[in-house]
């Protein structure tokens, strides 16, 4: 899709608003936009947020075979991607002549400030050296990219872990992160890009121009530079012409930036360490907040709340501590009992029943299969006066206690013994059923 | 066979379809069917499973019923294609069922017949101009569609200017068109946007908003400063007040005005009214 065009207007007032030292978001000239630093749930991976531009870092490293002509470095690639996501205008699969201008940049920002000890990454010298990939995401495009792309590219690596590795004779061993904690990179200094925009032959100056002002202006300056004020890349693009005064002063004020900057990403560091020793919640996906517009929705059921009050009241005059529960069981036809006076549900604390079990003893199969909520499998821990009962533990018996009335009249029929123990079981689940809708 | 076909959209989606009437002001959700009043009298509401719908059941109900945008007819079934609230506006007449439609939070613009936007024209090209509208293709406009224009007498318009105009084609097989005069031949507020001011864009849902006949945004906009101000249905906006000042602080206040209540809007405009 086709960029939306600028119209003259907007041009206009942009450069009429610059002119009178005003910004489209209120900002001052030398002021940067909002700068938050987001971390994944995995070492190397981090979102960064420059206003409304956000880009994706993720490390990731390999073991290959260095170059030969470099056999004890380790090997450093960048690569940013700008998803039509992003913006309508990128278009997938092609290297622009914007992403190329960004990637070049990123590397000499980068690697060629040799702010990662490239030596600390050789595992054998000439034949196995680390390999470390940085890839940057555009996630969303509002101007000045390069310098979210930095920021993001440095805080993955801090941020970034590799796998620990010993070497011992021939033998090379890597250790998983279960064995051994896997070890952070070393990283010299932290270079960082600040970029300035030129409006009107460089007689007004921006720093942090968002997507509009970077179409209006007329030059580009970026100063890669670390917290020790010193100059990794410089690259001053758009063909404009500058004076020194004017790029000292750029670099004066990209000094300044740069420490606030680098600030911010070792106090954002120490954040997610912190948090990571503690165990607490970290990563972005725990920080993005769960918009329930209509994720739980539920249809609304009909309910009788009628005699609400009345029913509540009764249970709770009625209702007894659990502790006062005296189980006795009533036998009201040979093979149907019943525990309680059906009030009161005690079945949840399983530890009480099983201790009343013991207590009876098997002195009567229904109660025991009813106080262990059915589970047939556990008839056989209990010592109970007839074997074939244990032994019957077929689907059937799970059928009787889900199964309707006719169900059960069936099976009794086939196994008289079985029945004797499980039809009892029928009433108390019915009533147990009861209980809980009433609660 | 289409019918076959749509019992088992029906059970696929394990869903009975909602009356209209019971959803109204609430969520739907791409994929949902709905039935109109006259529909669930017919059939009352547990036979809707078994028989497909008729949007025309017989003669003794019939009434006109608009599907707006997020609706549409599908056969004899009317089916949700967008998410958002779902609104109804009571019919004029008495052989009207009113117009049903769904109010989304979107900002891509789809051009529609009759809305009045605004574009940027991008090229000149013979006897017509390119113009940008937000939409997946740029909008034609032709240098006879302004008022007073003739083959000898053309208007002034560079590429990079902003029309305001109106869409007379809009379909999705056709490329949209669009012209800067009204069915008389007036101009009728339309057509060239001065040079000066500010373009920016918003929500089509605060366009919508803002464009209502009971708007207070705009009136408490209005006390404000002078101001002069387009709203196109493409959500772009163009203001301009005295000063470059006044119209930063108008254009960041209506973006800022989509995410504010009434009460913190008040305060807001009551404390820039001090300053």
């Amino acid at each position: 899709m086709k960029e939306t065009p600028l119209s003259n207007c907007e041009r206009r007032f942009l450069l009429r608003a610059i002119e009178e030292k005003k910004r489209l978001d209120g900002r001052q000239t030398y002021d940067y936009r909002n700068i938050k630093i987001s971390f994944g749930t995995d070492y190397g991976c981090c979102i960064v947020e420059l206003g409304k531009t956000r880009v994706l870092g993720q490390v990731s490293c390999e073991l290959v075979s260095p170059k030969l002509n470099r056999a004890t470095e380790g090997i450093l690639f960048f690569n940013l991607e700008l998803s039509q996501m992003a913006a309508p205008a990128f278009e997938p699969g092609r290297q622009s002549d914007l992403l190329v201008k960004l990637n070049r940049l990123l590397e000499r920002c980068l690697r060629n400030s040799k702010c990662i000890d490239t030596e600390s990454l050789c595992v054998v010298a000439g034949e196995k050296v680390w390999q470390i990939r940085v890839d940057l995401h555009l996630l969303n495009h509002d101007g000045n990219i390069i310098d979210a792309a930095s920021i993001a590219a440095i805080v993955a690596l801090c941020h970034f872990r590799r796998p620990d590795v010993s070497v011992q004779g021939d033998e090379v061993t890597l250790y998983t992160l279960e064995e051994r904690d896997p070890v952070p990179l070393s990283i010299h200094h932290m270079p960082i890009c600040v970029s300035f925009a030129f409006f009107q032959q460089g007689t007004y100056l921006l720093v942090d121009p968002n997507e509009r002002e970077e179409r209006v202006m007329d030059g580009l300056l970026v100063i890669a530079m670390n917290k020790h004020r010193e100059i990794c890349t410089i690259q001053s693009s758009c063909g404009i012409m500058l004076l020194k005064d004017q790029v000292l002063r750029c670099s004066k004020i990209a000094g300044v930036k740069v420490a606030e900057i680098t600030e911010l990403i070792q106090k954002a560091l120490e954040n997610d360490q912190k948090v990571r020793k503690e165990g607490g919640k970290f990563g972005f996906a725990e920080s993005i907040a769960n918009q329930r517009i209509t994720a739980f929705r539920m249809e609304k059921a009909p309910i009788d709340t009628s005699d609400v009050e009345e029913k509540a009241e009764e249970i709770i005059s009625e209702a007894e501590p659990p502790s006062e529960v005296v189980s006795k069981p009533v036998l009201w036809t040979p093979g149907t009992a019943q525990i309680g006076e059906g009030i009161e549900n005690s079945w949840g604390d399983l530890e009480d029943s099983e201790k009343e079990d013991e207590d009876e003893g098997g002195s009567d199969e229904a109660i025991i299969l009813d106080s262990i909520k059915m589970d047939t499998g556990e008839v056989s821990n209990i010592g109970s006066q007839d074997a074939p009962i244990v032994l019957s533990d077929s689907e059937e018996e799970e059928m009787i206690i889900l199964e309707p009335d006719k169900n059960r009249k069936k099976i009794r029929t086939q196994t008289i013994s079985a029945t004797q123990v499980k039809a009892p079981s029928k009433k108390p689940v019915k009533k147990r059923k009861k209980k809980r809708a009433a609660n | 066979m289409a019918e076959a076909a749509a019992v088992v959209a029906e059970s696929l989606a394990g869903y009975r379809a909602r009356a209209a009437r019971a959803v109204l002001e609430q969520v739907v959700l791409p994929g949902e069917e709905l039935l109109l009043p006259e529909q669930e009298d017919g059939e009352g509401p547990g036979g809707a499973g078994e028989r497909p719908l008729r949007l025309n059941a017989g003669a003794r109900s019939r009434r006109r019923v608009v599907c707006g945008p997020g609706l549409r007819r599908c056969g004899d079934r009317l089916l949700v294609t967008k998410c958002g609230r779902l609104r109804h506006k009571e019919p004029g007449s008495g052989n009207d069922g009113g117009v049903y439609w769904v109010d989304s939070q979107q900002k891509r613009y789809v051009p529609v017949k009759g809305d009045h936007v605004i574009g940027i024209v991008t090229a000149k090209s013979g006897d017509i101009f390119k113009v940008d509208v937000g939409g997946s293709e740029p909008a034609s406009l032709s240098y006879l569609a302004f008022e007073g224009a003739t083959k000898r007498n053309r208007p002034n318009v560079q590429v990079g200017d902003l029309i305001y105009g109106q869409f007379v084609v809009a379909n999705k097989d056709m490329e949209p068109e669009m012209v800067c005069i009204d069915s008389c031949g007036r101009a009728n507020g339309m057509g060239v946007i001065g040079q000066d001011g500010l373009l920016f864009k918003v929500t089509l849902g605060l366009i919508r908003r803002l464009l209502a006949s009971d708007c207070e945004i705009l009136q408490e906009v209005g006390k404000l400063y002078p101001l002069e101000i387009v709203f196109g249905m493409n959500g772009r906006i163009w203001v301009k007040a005295k000063t470059i000042q006044q119209t930063l602080i108008l254009a960041n206040i209506l973006e800022a005005c989509e995410h504010m209540t009434a009460d913190q809007r008040k305060q807001i405009f009551s404390r820039l009214a001090e300053s």
